[in-house]
């Protein structure tokens, strides 16, 4: 039977891995793809929590949905970001940006 | 095992087998290309939830929209494919350690909380995209002004950054 704690522990691999990829990824745009792992792994919970815990009201999907809205405003505002920081650093490693750094 | 639990499995397996190729593949083209099978992946847990309307926007954003702007990005920076250099910072044994104890903390939480069985009588709404779009417009009509505000001045602010200074 399957049930809620089944979807948890799939979401919190994903968000395992995601944060896996924020802390040791070198390229700004790889950490990007890690962030929208872990938004995803947060969007599971919120449905499965939606479908097992409170069926009648419709919040958890209506939470994933303004979710899944700011991720693409968060990706598009990071991704203009490196753009931005590779034309003026020429870089678009992190350890490499590390022009306010004393 | 029932039909419901042997698509869960599949699902979750290309899920985090994409999401690892994601994590672990030192060509970033390739991981641009497998962030399409997982964000697929969760939109089939998503349909297996009852959650349509969310598989769908899933589908249109994620998949279709977010996955295009990483490869733009990816083609207008440095490096291509970035098999050249080097892909993983010093700390890789010390970010699987914290990754690996968040995922067994998680996971334990996860399974040892009794959860509450949901209230007698409550169901989802047979038609939940009808009942997203009331909800939108009713009671969350607030959430759905101000989300619509965030991705205006968001966007406009992408443009302004990204812009080329003459």
């Amino acid at each position: 039977m399957l049930g809620l704690t089944h979807y948890l522990v799939v979401a919190a691999l994903l968000f395992a891995l995601g944060l896996f990829a924020v802390v040791t990824r070198r390229n700004s745009v790889t950490i990007l793809m890690g962030i929208e792992l872990m938004l995803n792994a947060a969007n599971i919970n919120l449905v499965a929590f939606n479908k097992y815990a409170a069926p009648g009201a419709m919040q958890g999907q209506i939470f994933a949905l303004i979710v899944i809205t700011l991720a693409a405003c968060e990706a598009a505002v990071g991704l203009a970001l490196v753009l931005a920081a590779y034309r003026t650093l020429e870089t678009v490693y992190v350890d490499e940006i590390n022009i306010m750094k004393w | 095992m029932s039909g419901e639990a042997v698509v869960f499995y599949l699902l979750a397996a290309v899920t985090l087998g994409s999401g690892a190729v994601i994590v672990t593949s030192g060509n970033i083209v390739h991981a641009a290309a497998a962030l399409v099978p997982a964000l697929l992946g969760v939109t089939g847990l998503y349909i297996l939830l009852n959650a349509e309307f969310v598989a769908g926007i899933q589908v249109l954003i994620y998949a279709g929209a977010i996955t295009v702007l990483i490869l733009f990005a990816i083609m207008l920076t440095e490096g291509g494919t970035g098999l050249g250099g080097r892909q993983r910072n010093e700390q890789t044994a010390v970010g699987a350690a914290v990754a690996a104890a968040m995922a067994a903390l998680l996971i334990a939480v996860a399974v040892r909380t009794n959860w509450a069985p949901p209230a007698a009588g409550a169901t989802l709404p047979s038609y939940t995209p009808g009942a997203i779009g009331q909800s939108f417009l009713g009671r969350n009509i607030l959430v759905f002004e101000g989300t619509s505000i965030v991705l205006l001045v968001s966007l406009m602010g992408a443009i302004m950054i990204a812009r080329r200074e003459d």
